[in-house]
């Protein structure tokens, strides 16, 4: 009987070690050998989750970074463009190891991609010692443009900051006077509830309780009723993924909704989840960068290109791929296709702007963070299935860098 | 006191929502001695087959509630005779390692068939209703769920207990030669005891997914939750998995509302101080000695 029990504890550990460590499958790198530099083609690493709970993110990512190559023919200043993604598994360790995969064998000319931030963390040292340009595509995390800062780094994505504090004020004037916060309980969804608390106290609001359940939880049932007795005018919530659909469907399940109004990051209520949450998510207020609905010439013929190409709606992953690849692509022409000197590789990233179906987009050369336009969006029911739409524009919103 | 009286709720729906996914992986352990780490797996396909009936073929959920655990039943099966029968007089931690690899295929597997983005499944409407009583609302499917868990736990006794087939199983149990003396198949026991276990985990898989959702690595995440249940009830007692499920329910649905940092923590906690006070678990008895 001992030694049974005693399997069994070792399995439990043998489980969860492998599940905390989202380390699903080992994956086989796509490109061998190929260790010669080939001065014909500019080589591009991305690394990004391709199993593992950001697995959906990675693959996202990597359609939207494949659209924009395919759009210039894979060719830039002349020279071919080849782009080897590496799976981190959205663990810090792993995504260490490829990092110097790419960097030492395979001798990559730059550095993209991490979902996970702790990845992003991890792989920051490495990078800043061996000079190579990284262009985080979405790692959101406040101080990798702050704190861990570094030359070599610059982010196309948004920051924890820019999610947060963009609904503050806004909150404040349209919604009410007291809110609840609830967020996944990681580095990421704290900050973003720190910042809109920021901006949301700054306007005089009252922030009359906070939660952090797990990320991954399973069930909210128990945080909902202790919300739903708080005395609160809405609910602001940090969520996403499977957490998203389970959190906004339980949000209306428990009856929350015609009480409080919920608002949150954009996240909540992404492309990704909507579909599944039914019409739990209809009156949701959330504040992003980027919108399927947004107006405008640019992001209707992404749209369009990627609906072509895919037969699916793109995820606000998939235009963060899209947008870093043409950062990349319009850096190398501006250096002739020569990515020899790093430094001349991060000024030229520095000085790209232009108008991506996000909106406006530029890089602040403080801080290396981008500057975009923050959009105020609402979830609406049209023609039976919910959709969001764009009600207001917060203009070139600018991460204070401290 | 009402908020208290939800909080029970909560946990008592919690509980039995633990019960339903945990039960088939506490009949196999406690009759065959064998630890199946794919039963999280087994319990995903369900869910998962029961999103592509629900979405593809058919609008009802009851219908998919049936049908699923019958697919899960047979794969169960196919498992049995080819991969498990084999390694039976190997011990424990060969079937340890198969099972937990087959995992791994299985994770490959369903995201290549599902793709890795976030499902759910519909409900029937009026179960998506929302009830009220203490002065709150509950939604109606988690009312649902402690019903379901009630009726298979009482199901499963009842076979155990009083009939002829829980009495061979019982057999075995203690002594399985005696038993293959007798006249009795016992192998043929093993195989439906096995069918039955996966027949569980998909019925499982159906109940939770509209609370759980359906994504890449769920079955981990409830495969954790299971064995946290397996090893505080007792391995080998369906009744310990009940009471198991209960106190593991109710105490993480109070951790939250109480303490809300340390509620990831306290489960465990729970589990280790189970573990080291009664190393058989709550209900645990001594069961298949070798």
């Amino acid at each position: 009987m001992k030694r049974k029990v005693y399997v069994i504890v070792l399995a439990v550990l043998l489980t969860i070690l492998s599940a905390c460590g989202n380390s699903a499958i080992q994956s086989t790198t796509k490109n061998e050998g190929g260790t010669a530099k080939n001065d014909g083609t500019i080589k591009i690493g991305a690394l990004l989750p391709k199993s593992g709970v950001y697995a959906s993110l990675g693959k996202n990512l990597e359609m939207g970074m494949k659209l924009y190559f395919e759009s210039i023919g894979w060719k830039v200043a002349g020279k071919d463009i080849e782009l080897i993604v590496e799976d981190t598994e959205a663990d810090p360790q792993v995504g260490l190891r490829k990092a110097r995969k790419l960097i030492d064998q395979d001798q990559v000319d730059l550095l993209t991609g991490t979902v996970s931030t702790a990845v992003a963390y991890a792989i920051r040292d490495e990078v800043d010692k061996k000079k190579m340009p990284f262009l985080v595509s979405h790692a959101g995390g406040n101080d990798l443009t702050r704190s861990k800062r570094s030359d070599y780094i610059w982010r196309s994505s948004f920051s924890s900051w820019q999610i947060g504090y963009s609904l503050g004020q806004w909150a404040y004037d349209h919604i009410g006077k007291t809110v609840y916060i609830a967020a996944a309980d990681y580095a990421f969804g704290r900050e973003v509830a720190a910042a809109f608390k920021e901006a949301y106290t700054a306007a005089g609001g009252k922030v009359v309780g906070e939660v952090y359940p797990p990320l991954g939880n399973n069930d909210y049932s128990s945080y909902l009723t202790t919300i739903k007795n708080a005395n609160a005018d809405a609910v602001y919530a940090f969520f996403a993924g499977s957490d998203a659909v389970k959190f906004v469907q339980q949000y209306e399940q428990f009856g929350l909704k015609k009480e409080k109004k919920l608002i949150g990051s954009g996240w909540l209520v992404s492309e990704d989840v909507r579909k599944q949450q039914g019409n739990a998510g209809v009156g949701t207020i959330a504040s992003i960068f980027w919108d399927y609905h947004l107006d405008t010439k640019e992001n209707k013929a992404f749209i369009a290109a990627f609906e072509k190409k895919y037969n699916a709606r793109p995820t606000i992953e998939a235009l963060e791929g899209y947008d870093a690849a043409k950062i990349i692509a319009e850096a190398l022409e501006t250096v002739g296709g020569d990515a020899s000197d790093p430094d001349k590789v991060v000024e030229a990233i520095s000085n790209v702007q232009f108008v991506s179906p996000r909106g406006p987009i530029q890089f602040d050369k403080e801080t290396h963070h981008i500057i975009q336009n923050m959009y105020i969006i609402e979830t609406n029911l049209v023609n039976g299935q919910a959709e969001n739409k764009v009600i207001e524009v917060i203009e070139k919103v600018k991460d204070p860098g401290q | 006191m009402d908020i208290i009286a939800a909080q029970l709720v909560n946990g008592v729906s919690y509980g039995m929502l633990l019960f339903v996914i945990t039960c088939g992986l506490s009949l196999v352990f406690g009759i065959l001695g064998v630890l199946n780490l794919a039963h999280g797996s087994l319990y995903m396909i369900g869910a998962y087959v029961a999103y592509t009936l629900t979405t593809q073929l058919f609008e009802n959920f009851w219908l998919a509630l049936l049908i699923a655990p019958l697919i899960v039943a047979v794969l169960s099966l196919i498992i049995e005779l080819i991969l498990l029968r084999p390694t039976y007089h190997l011990g424990h931690l060969s079937q340890v390692l198969l099972t937990f690899g087959l995992a791994y295929v299985i994770h490959d597997v369903t995201s290549i068939i599902w793709g890795s983005d976030v499902l759910s499944i519909p409900l029937p409407s009026f179960l998506s209703e929302t009830l009220h009583f203490f002065h709150q609302e509950f939604p109606a499917y988690r009312l649902f769920v402690i019903v379901a868990g009630v009726v298979l736990a009482s199901c499963l006794w009842f076979v155990q207990e009083k009939t002829r087939w829980g009495a061979m199983i019982r057999a075995g149990l203690s002594d399985k030669e005696m038993i293959s003396a007798l006249g009795v198949n016992i192998k043929l026991v093993f195989t439906v005891v096995f069918l039955v276990g996966g027949y569980l985990a998909g019925i499982g898989g159906v109940i939770a997914s509209p609370i759980l959702g359906l994504y890449p690595s769920m079955e981990f995440q409830t495969l954790i939750l299971a064995l946290v249940v397996l090893v505080v009830g007792g391995l080998g007692s369906i009744a310990g998995t009940f009471v198991a499920s209960l106190v593991v329910g109710i105490v993480e649905t109070f951790g939250r509302f109480l303490v809300p940092e340390l509620s990831l923590f306290l489960v465990f906690a729970l589990m280790a101080v189970i573990l080291i006070s009664k190393p058989n678990g709550l209900l645990g008895k001594q069961v298949i000695k070798h």
